[in-house]
């Protein structure tokens, strides 16, 4: 098996379960409802019961399940991945591959580079290979036509609510897709605004706190690192009204790697990116593209698969790289 | 108002006619305005050259002016007609904030 970018040593089969090793490493993550598991460099969620067991038996229950890809930076050509449509093609095949069909997908933003026309088309032509319908979100690479967003908003906007918010209900899970990529000001992190804020207050008026309910967004909604930007100020508003519901999953991308968190019932969780790595929060000067030898560039890239099962339990959201 | 604001300007290039101020680089790398912070005469013209594997801005905070974006070695260029500060930052990235302060 290859290992991903964690060092080998870090690295457990799986089929030996769960060692100390791993327990004490993950044991920063776990929270009341479940516990991220790294196994063959692959962060892997599972349900826990009241006393703590893990409930692996769950997750093969499964019956409905959802993927999640981001920041695929189409017009992207620098040094860290010269190719990022080849990156992405290996990402939908992946997809395509999958044991059963997704329900749907999200793409969490940055679907271009610099938000130029035929970026947006080729991205297009490409990922219309995808097996199941995409719902997107912008990223703030989708905005800096000179209309400031039109672009996006005129091919992906249509049915939403300003700067390209919406809901819909899919397999009684209730989605919410955010726009944190709009109104940037100096010094600050990303914003969600007052008027989107009061149309989540009202969407969720309807949503039974019974209700599993999955936010995505780019920019991460809990701020991860403040002097990176990687935050939403007002995110934490969009949170408290989320906080009475039984399960909800917080998706986002911006940041092209996995950082996940448990707070309550509230997992919050970034994907990686189809087209670069990023460095870990505070390990560079700056965010920029990291390059890393072009044969190990898949382990930084990936996708997310998320699967429900009925009844209270959170989503079980599984990472894996382009290996 | 905005008539004022010509002709103060107009009168800053006159001013400094004589020692007509040098064109100045501000170099955007690793997420930073280098150098961050800048005084200059009035109508120097500065420009900001993008040295970054990414994307970014040079956007003042009043919309006096605001580039495009500027990919890895793009630049855009500004001349400074009037003294004042000037704070500008990166769209993309708002944590990158620089200042140009214009003297007489």
């Amino acid at each position: 098996m290859k290992t991903g970018p964690n060092t080998p040593e870090d690295v457990t089969d799986e089929r030996r379960g769960l060692s100390r090793r791993e327990l004490l490493k993950c044991s920063a993550w776990a929270g009341a409802g479940v516990l991220w598991v790294m196994s063959g460099g692959i962060p892997r969620a599972f349900a826990l019961d009241d006393a703590g067991a893990v409930l692996k038996g769950d997750l093969l229950a499964s019956d409905f399940h959802f993927v999640q890809i981001s920041d695929t930076h189409i017009g992207f050509n620098k040094e860290a991945n010269p190719e990022p449509l080849k990156t992405l093609q290996l990402a939908i095949d992946k997809v395509i591959a999958l044991p059963k069909k997704p329900s749907l997908i999200l793409h969490t933003g940055d679907i271009t580079h610099l938000s130029k026309a035929e970026e947006f088309d080729t991205a297009d032509q490409v990922l219309k290979r995808l097996p199941s319908t995409v719902h997107y979100v912008p990223g703030e690479h989708d905005t800096l036509d000179e209309g400031g967003g039109k672009a996006y908003l005129a091919r992906y906007g249509k049915g939403t609510k300003g700067n390209g918010w919406y809901s819909f209900d899919d397999h009684g899970v209730h989605f919410i897709g955010l726009v944190n990529v709009f109104d940037f000001q100096p010094g600050r992190e990303a914003t969600l605004g007052a008027d989107q804020l009061q149309w989540l207050a009202d969407d969720l008026r309807a949503v039974a706190t019974s209700t599993p309910v999955v936010v995505f967004t780019h920019i991460p909604l809990w701020t991860i690192y403040q002097p990176w930007g990687w935050g939403t100020e007002d995110g934490d508003q969009a949170i408290a009204m989320l906080r009475k519901y039984g399960s909800v999953t917080v998706l986002n991308g911006h940041i092209h790697q996995v950082i996940q968190k448990v707070e309550g019932n509230i997992t919050f969780h970034t994907a990686r990116s189809t087209s670069y790595p990023q460095p870990a929060p505070g390990t560079a000067p700056a965010p920029g593209p990291m390059t890393v030898p072009a044969d190990q560039l898949r382990n930084y890239l990936g996708i997310t698969d998320v699967k429900a099962t009925q009844g209270d339990h959170p989503l079980a959201l599984i990472n894996s790289t382009l290996i | 108002m905005k008539k004022y604001a010509q002709m103060l300007a107009l009168s800053g290039v006159l001013a400094s006619a004589s020692t007509w101020a040098q064109d100045i680089q501000i170099d955007i790398k690793e997420f930073m305005y280098s150098p961050k912070e800048l005084t200059v005469a009035v109508g120097t013209k500065v420009t900001w050259v993008n040295d970054d594997q990414v994307p970014h801005t040079v956007a003042e905070v009043n919309k006096v002016f605001r580039s495009g974006a500027l990919d890895t070695n793009d630049s855009f260029s500004y001349t400074f007609l009037i003294p004042g500060t000037f704070e500008y930052f990166c769209i993309l990235h708002p944590q990158m904030i620089g200042s140009v302060r214009v003297t007489q």
